[in-house]
């Protein structure tokens, strides 16, 4: 088997890129625009010894895929916004239990029902900080349908080793946009696999070196006999209200992510060196921007393009040397000014930040970008 | 004995909750050392479903409360009934949220006091055993901290149902719904409990009278209906499908392994 050239939509990408990683276990419940990946998975994963679920709510989705992940499965559900919200108390569960799933957000416009179903990017801050209590996680955003199948693949790889969840954040637009994609010789990479332990003698589920380590996850039903709680617990798993386990706890889950920050980064730069004007922005709003910039280096402008896929954990560092030289930074996306939030947080305090950002429902048109662009030389 | 004592957490005995507490004398599952999951408060059947879903063989029990099974995860409950997936639930109904300091709960009987129904509750009480019936369960049965040899011999029934079975155990909260509604300790509140059941079997030969406002225990429901995850595993038989008919993507599903 070789290469295989398809032309697909995001969310098909999104699902092969998941079977690709070796997705076991889906549960989801319907809303729109990500039907499709649930469709898909329903239809796929049972061919594969795989097993596909609708449950009753996106509550019971998420929960469902946590318990599967238990047991050894890698697991993912996909959502949109309504969904995504309801999905953050056990997302919360799955960063303090450390356990591995996949959550597929395909965005829309809210809050609440909002404009069924125009594309947006308003939950970026969702994915970060929606579930309560200090916690860290892993974002990725497609920048294209081609990005769909690769980061959602990642994600896999992420969720596995970190033992976190990661969500994939794409939109209404890549979602439902048709591009061709080359899936790679299934021969060519080797599937994600998290790290477990020999044997069942003296298994301790939560032992880690306390700067960030990752405890080794056995698989339920194996003889392990271990106990997974949403209480702070240490080593043994055992729950427990002592001031030092939980404050060790938090902090090493803190680390896992935090240490790793800028070796997760991923983006997609360009005529960054001697920009003047930077446009940073991500998923699709970031297509409009990058033919502006093309646009108007064209005419003679130092422009330049930064399209972030990793948004969380957000890479100061990197992001801040990428931008470092330019003047002002422009910031187009598709909510009131999250990114830019973010961005006016790491470049230089004399670097002026426009955001620009846009909430009608409607895809931004390059023209939108390269006006601001040209007034800002 | 040894055999039995190696499946229990003996460092974890004896239980956590208040003297005199039902919970207590249910709870011996929960010291049992099995692989356990103690999820986020209302989801144990989802997770349970999971769990069972993607690893068919294992035998999952969930210990659930009142508020946990009719309140906040009374729709995971009753979808978990409909598809008769294969988990033995064990609802331990002490008409309260003790943990939370006494409100009344969807069981609490209408009329009686909680911390949040302080002139008595206005709400009326669902009948778990009831619903889930209605909802599809295919073993449901009833018993009390009072009745624990029948609640023993229920609960191996459960068990052995390949389906969505549903045990309820009527338990005393003394701390706060014996205490709040005057009942008395834990001897009275076992009372009014014991007072309250009629066994199903006696019930059939009573006039209606005699059982008018009582609860039936016992076995109270139990019918043959394929269970969720046999079928699925059955229609999966009837597509599978080689690696290599896959294009392009490695499969890494090893469920049909085990
Ligand atoms: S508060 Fe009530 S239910 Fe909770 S442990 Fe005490 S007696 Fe049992």
């Amino acid at each position: 088997m070789a290469e295989t050239v398809k032309l697909m939509q995001g969310n098909e990408a999104c699902t092969m890129g998941a079977l690709a990683a070796g997705l076991e276990f889906f549960a989801g419940y319907p809303i729109t625009p990500s039907t499709e990946i649930a469709e898909m998975c329903a239809e796929e994963l049972p061919k594969f010894g795989g097993r596909f679920i609708q449950m009753e709510d996106e509550i019971g989705s998420i929960s469902a895929c946590i318990g599967a992940s238990l047991t050894g499965r890698k697991s993912m559900t996909a959502t949109s916004g309504p969904g995504f919200s309801l999905m953050q108390e056990s997302i919360g569960y799955a960063c303090l239990c450390e356990i591995p799933v996949v959550i597929v957000n395909v965005q829309r416009m809210g809050p609440s029902t909002g404009m069924p179903t125009s594309p947006a990017q308003q939950d970026l801050m969702q994915a970060r900080w929606g579930t309560h209590g200090d916690h860290s996680l892993i974002a990725l955003a497609p920048g294209n349908v081609r990005e769909c199948y690769e980061l959602t693949f990642k994600a896999f790889e992420l969720s596995e080793k970190y033992r976190v969840p990661v969500i994939v954040l794409t939109d209404e637009v890549i979602g439902h946009m048709r591009e061709k994609v080359v899936l790679p010789d299934p021969r060519s990479y080797s599937i994600p696999r998290r790290a477990m332990p020999d044997s069942p003698a003296g298994y301790k589920p939560y032992a880690a070196d306390p700067d960030g380590g990752v405890p080794l996850m056995a698989p339920f039903g194996q003889g392990y006999r271990w106990h997974c709680t949403g209480l702070f617990h240490d080593e043994s798993g055992a729950p427990s209200g002592k001031a030092t386990v939980g404050n060790t706890l938090l902090r090493r889950l803190d680390r896992k992510i935090g240490k790793n920050t800028e070796a997760l980064a991923d983006y997609y730069a360009e005529n960054m060196e001697d920009c003047e004007v930077a446009v940073v922005s991500f998923g699709s709003s970031a297509m409009a921007a990058l033919s502006a910039v093309r646009r108007a280096r064209k005419q003679g402008l130092k422009a330049g393009m930064l399209r972030l896929k990793t948004m969380w954990p957000f890479p100061d560092k990197t992001v801040g040397d990428l931008l470092g030289r330019a003047r002002t930074v422009i910031v187009p996306e598709m909510n009131l000014g999250q990114l830019a939030l973010e961005i006016e947080r790491v470049v230089h305090c004399d670097t002026e930040v426009v955001k620009l950002g846009k909430v009608n429902g409607e895809l931004f048109h390059p023209d939108e970008v390269f006006n601001v662009l040209k007034e800002a030389f | 004995m040894a055999e039995i004592l190696d499946y229990f957490r003996k460092e974890r005995l004896p239980h956590i909750w208040c003297q005199g507490c039902g919970h207590g004398t249910v709870t011996s599952a929960l010291v049992l050392d099995f692989d356990t999951l103690h999820t986020a408060h209302g989801r144990a059947i989802a997770f349970a479903t999971g769990v069972k879903h993607a690893k068919p063989k294992l035998k999952v029990i969930v210990m659930t409360g009142d508020g946990d099974c009719a309140a906040i995860g009374g729709n995971h409950f009753i979808h978990a009934a409909r598809r008769n997936i294969d988990i033995t639930t064990i609802v331990m109904n002490n008409s309260t949220y003790g943990m939370t300091s006494g409100q009344y709960s969807p069981t609490t009987p209408h009329g009686m006091l909680g911390t949040t129904a302080p002139y008595g509750n206005v709400e009326f009480d669902f009948d778990l055993c009831e619903l889930a019936k209605a909802a599809g369960a295919t073993y449901v049965a009833r018993a009390t901290s009072f009745h624990v040899t029948l609640l023993q011999d229920l609960i191996e029934k459960a068990l052995m149902n390949k389906g969505f079975s549903v045990v309820e155990a009527l338990t005393q909260c003394p701390t706060y719904f014996g205490r709040k509604n005057k009942i008395g300790g834990p001897v009275e509140l076992l009372n009014w409990i014991k007072d309250r059941t009629v066994n199903v079997k006696a019930a059939a030969a009573l006039p209606p009278e005699k059982i008018q406002g009582k609860m039936l225990i016992g076995e109270l429901h139990k019918v043959e209906r394929p269970e969720y995850t046999a079928t699925y595993a059955e229609m999966t038989t009837k597509i599978q499908r080689t690696f290599n008919d896959y294009k392009g993507g490695n499969r890494g599903c090893e469920l049909n392994s085990d």
